[in-house]
């Protein structure tokens, strides 16, 4: 008895560290998004609140909890409160799976990915949800889009989770990442480099980003699925916006780059240099790197028109992702050294 | 066929995202445009027109005489004024007041005294809290004809050629 209580505890220890550090991460990461693209606009973004306004995204979290939540009279109150705590909840549960070190997982499921797969997939419901609810026509063709746009794009990146599974012959993210060992050529980056590109421009989509924000597209929906929410109601969208973008780049820097491995494995004098760099330090900065990336392509390309994107999803990453499986299977078939040894 | 296949290639390399992912990569390192306003301002033109202002002579007395003619120029009927006799004999207003909410900023006020009495500062930033507040008295343009002074007479002293 005493011992089930101690081991619950635990986990919810658990479960408390990885919630606040996800927490800790978005906040920075809208302040790093404000920031870098404040750059690339030759701009220097946020600067008032704390040095270098160090304190800004809290700030502008205690604005949106203090401020009120105006719940529009034709909505279904009960869906409208409903759809931004279920998008938040979605948001969080996927990271149960997600290991940050070698052991250092919440529930190292046999059938990791499958898991994370489906629950990055139930996130369209908290939109739906919220787009059908606010009975406002701009929300309901901003969710529209946002579940046509995501049931497209997860066909292609169910593909590319058929390649990864297959070059490593499992389900678990340890036992991926540890089929990764041996260095930078050695990870599944380079192998699987076109479902790479196919896995990670998805995700983009899939979160609903820039490019592909049509969902939210501001110059033509006002702000999609969320116009009528505000307050805590809205800062919940929000962060499980930036969780879920924070959970595609975890995911990819574990399918594709090695997660937690050092990059200068095998290399002679490296290797043995940044031998001290823990685990999840790798895994932090190849996770910065594509949150990075997100913030470059926002403020690099233009939005997608709508039969683009469905274009680019249907006629051109599901046959890509379609022709390389094929050729995974031959390499892994044929032992292609050294990523199938 | 050779316009396609390069087509093909650029497409699939991911060419043009590439380079304008450069571009952008190289504007994040550029030196920033940004003033960052309080502390530091664009410079502003000496013809610059900003909040009024009354000036005196160097030696305390005010300009202005009253001779209306701001208040006839005044496109906008901001400007009222009222005059009678001081003391001394000399005519002077008793009433000068602007509505800034009416004022359209024209600058024709200041063209039109023939004292350089009423003039434009290059004041822009000030703000009003309560109601009335637009209502720019005599004593408050005189105010702040006696703070900026230095400021107004170097603006009219770079522009004195060409007025």
């Amino acid at each position: 008895m005493l011992e089930s209580i101690f081991l619950i505890a635990i986990i919810v220890l658990k479960i408390l560290a990885i919630i606040i550090g996800l927490v800790v991460i978005v906040l920075y990461l809208t302040y790093f998004e404000r920031k870098v693209i404040g750059y690339m606009h030759v701009r220097i973004g946020p600067n008032r609140v704390g040095p270098w306004g160090f304190w800004q995204p809290f700030a502008d979290t205690i604005k949106l909890l203090t401020k009120e939540i105006i719940v529009p009279t034709p909505s279904n109150r009960f869906l409208f409160i409903i759809a931004p705590t279920l998008s938040f909840g979605i948001a969080l549960i996927g990271w149960v799976v997600i290991p940050f070190d070698q052991g250092v997982v919440l529930a190292n499921l046999n059938a990791g990915i499958l898991y994370s797969f489906a629950v990055s997939s139930l996130g369209v419901y908290g939109i739906m949800i919220a787009g059908w609810a606010s009975n406002s026509k701009y929300a309901l063709f901003g969710s529209l889009r946002a579940a046509a746009q995501s049931i497209s794009y997860e066909i292609s990146m169910g593909f590319a989770l058929i390649g990864v599974m297959m070059a490593a012959g499992s389900l678990n993210f340890q036992d991926i990442v540890n089929a990764q060992n041996g260095g930078f050529w050695h990870w599944y980056w380079l192998p699987l480099l076109p479902l790479f590109i196919v896995y990670w421009v998805s995700g983009i989509a899939e979160t609903n980003r820039l490019p592909f924000d049509v969902a939210e597209g501001e110059s033509e929906l006002v702000a999609g699925f969320h116009v009528e929410y505000s307050g805590v109601t809205f800062a919940l969208f929000f962060f499980a916006e930036y969780a879920n973008m924070v959970l595609i780049s975890t995911l990819i820097s574990l399918l594709f780059l090695g997660g937690w491995l050092s990059p200068f494995q095998g290399i002679p004098y490296l290797d043995s240099w940044f031998a001290w760099v823990p685990g999840p330090l790798w895994l932090l900065i190849k996770v910065s790197f594509f949150l990075y990336c997100y913030l470059w392509f926002r403020a690099t390309f233009p939005r997608y028109r709508y039969d683009q994107i469905m274009r680019l999803g249907w006629k051109i990453f599901i046959p890509l992702t379609l022709v390389w499986v094929i050729v995974i299977a031959l390499a892994v078939q044929f032992h292609v050294s050294p990523w199938f040894a | 066929m050779w316009r396609r296949l390069t087509q093909y290639i650029k497409t699939f390399s991911l060419w043009d995202l590439i380079g304008g992912m450069r571009l952008t990569g190289k504007y994040f390192w550029r030196k920033k445009f940004t003033i960052q306003y309080p502390e530091e301002k664009t410079p502003t033109s000496p013809r610059f027109r900003g909040i009024h202002a009354l000036r005196r002579y160097p030696n305390g007395e005010e300009r202005c005489i009253a001779c209306k003619l701001c208040e006839a120029v005044c496109p906008a009927l901001a400007i009222t004024i009222e005059a009678e006799p001081r003391a001394d004999g000399s005519r002077r207003t008793t009433l000068y007041e602007i509505d800034l909410f009416k004022c359209i900023y024209c600058g024709f006020c200041e063209e039109a005294c023939p004292v350089d009495s009423i003039v434009l500062t290059n004041m822009a930033d000030y703000h009003i809290e309560n109601r009335g507040e637009n209502i720019l008295t005599k004593d408050k343009l005189l105010a702040i004809g006696d703070k900026y002074e230095a400021q107004i007479a170097k603006d009219r002293d770079q522009d004195k050629n060409y007025r």
